[in-house]
């Protein structure tokens, strides 16, 4: 059958592409858009490597349909430094090395920036509660949360 | 594999009734896609429930709340009101999988995918929740504990999907509660479940109660009897006593890696207990 035709918004961009109903929202991301920002972990929502915002919500791009995002708003890793400079939360994973491998980095980076735009100030409890859907199999997550913490107080200066 | 999204409960009604081979409803799709990655199912159509619009909104209806199947776990817990009156129930819808997955994550999906291991679904039985079930010869409702029959098996009829949820309006002083066992703190499943909702008097007795437990039969149920051991007490020892007693009675569970069978049946009780305390702290500050 003929393939879905979807026009949507990717990082502030009018964009459409074709897909086949099976296609998950990460196919597309990564292999229609060349997004490959967004990576495949676990293709089941277990380690939100694939983490994307979907009309502002958190979620799993491997667990969306892409024929379901007709004339939503997707933001991606791709979009989160404005221009040359980097955001301050992907500022503090550099300074405090809370990436290794960096596979899973993408996925907690646009995790924690929607953490913070919903509470400025989160307790330690808060972001290992929040970024629990976020796995990562090299730093042990402590330098992540420190980072994040970091990023926060960076945020909240202004 | 067709995907279609009517806007409205006729048009989905009319393609899963009139779809020959396997036709699965979408609403979150935190089970589906997984089923669909992994060839557990491999439908011919794919129905998205979410383009219609009662199956997307909470509003308050005749003093309960009716909640769409579709609304997600996010949006039950940004809910200004819902939260106050049904803890428990948001509490429940909020334990399951992660931020990502509470972001699309359902109540009706939930139900309909079928496990008897459903954080949601002892809370929404032991609420009194009735389900909106829409189909090609119309609506009719369904008590939540008469939804499941089994593993994978409802009491959907071809063609009916899960509209919306009722949950009825509440006296004064009455509470929910849900707790369940994992093995972690986050990211795991149901163990076992229990949901407990009641209401009391002004001196403290209990004077209605529902008692639900999860993952320790093959479907979720309603306890009566659990129900009864505590209606008319204030929860003093005796009254827990017979409540776990009553809890343990009905649990028929299974022995796998995540729990033996005495496991299940010893942290039922235990849960149970827990949760009505939980209630009837919650309903004594009302």
């Amino acid at each position: 059958m003929a393939k879905h035709h979807i026009e949507a918004t990717v990082n502030g961009d009018a964009v459409e592409f074709l897909c086949e109903t099976e296609d998950t929202l990460l196919d597309v991301l990564r292999d229609t858009l060349q997004l490959t920002g967004s990576k495949e972990g676990c293709a089941s929502g277990d380690c939100g490597a694939c983490s994307v915002m979907l009309d502002g919500r958190l979620v799993c791009a491997c667990l969306v349909l892409g024929c379901e995002v007709g004339g939503l708003r997707i933001e991606t890793i791709e979009g989160m430094a404005p221009g040359d400079a980097l955001h301050p939360l992907q500022q503090k994973f550099l300074e405090h090395a809370a990436l290794q491998c960096g596979i899973c980095t993408p996925g907690f980076l646009v995790a924690s920036k929607a953490l913070l735009e919903k509470n400025p100030e989160p307790s330690e409890t808060e972001i290992r509660y929040w970024l629990a859907g976020n796995l990562c199999r090299c730093t042990g997550y402590d330098k992540i949360v420190t980072a994040v913490q970091d990023a926060a107080a960076t945020l909240r200066k202004g | 594999m067709r995907y279609e999204a009517p806007d409205t409960v006729e048009g989905v009604a009319a393609l899963l009734a009139g779809t020959a081979g396997d036709v699965r409803v979408l609403a979150g799709g935190t089970d589906l896609l997984v089923q669909l990655r992994s060839d557990i199912v491999d439908p011919t159509l794919i129905v998205d429930i979410k383009k219609i619009a009662e199956t997307r909104r909470v509003t308050e209806e005749g003093g309960g709340f009716r909640i769409g199947a579709a609304v997600t776990g996010a949006e039950l817990k940004e809910h200004p009101r819902l939260k106050q009156v049904w803890p428990g129930v948001v509490e429940a819808a909020n334990l399951i999988g992660s931020t990502q997955v509470q972001g699309r994550a359902t109540l009706g999906g939930n139900l309909c995918n079928g496990s008897p291991a459903a954080d949601s679904v002892p809370a929404l039985i032991a609420a009194g929740a009735v389900a909106t079930l829409a189909g090609p010869r119309g609506r009719r409702d369904l008590a939540v504990e008469d939804v499941m029959l089994g593993p994978r098996k409802l009491a959907l009829t071809k063609g009916e999907f899960v509209v919306s949820f009722l949950l009825p309006p509440r006296p004064p002083r009455a509470a929910d509660a849900y707790l369940r066992f994992i093995p972690r703190t986050e990211m795991d499943i149901a163990v076992v479940g229990a949901g407990v909702s009641l209401a009391v008097d002004e001196a403290g007795t209990i004077t209605a109660a529902r008692v639900s437990l999860g993952a320790v039969a093959p479907r979720v149920l309603l306890v009566r009897e659990a129900a009864h051991a505590i209606i008319g007490s204030r929860l003093d020892k005796p009254a827990q006593d017979r409540l776990e007693a009553a809890a343990r009675a009905v649990c028929v569970p299974i022995d796998d890696k995540r729990g033996t069978v005495e496991f299940r049946i010893q942290v039922a009780g235990v849960l149970a207990r827990r949760a009505a305390l939980i209630a009837l702290d919650r309903a004594r500050m009302r």
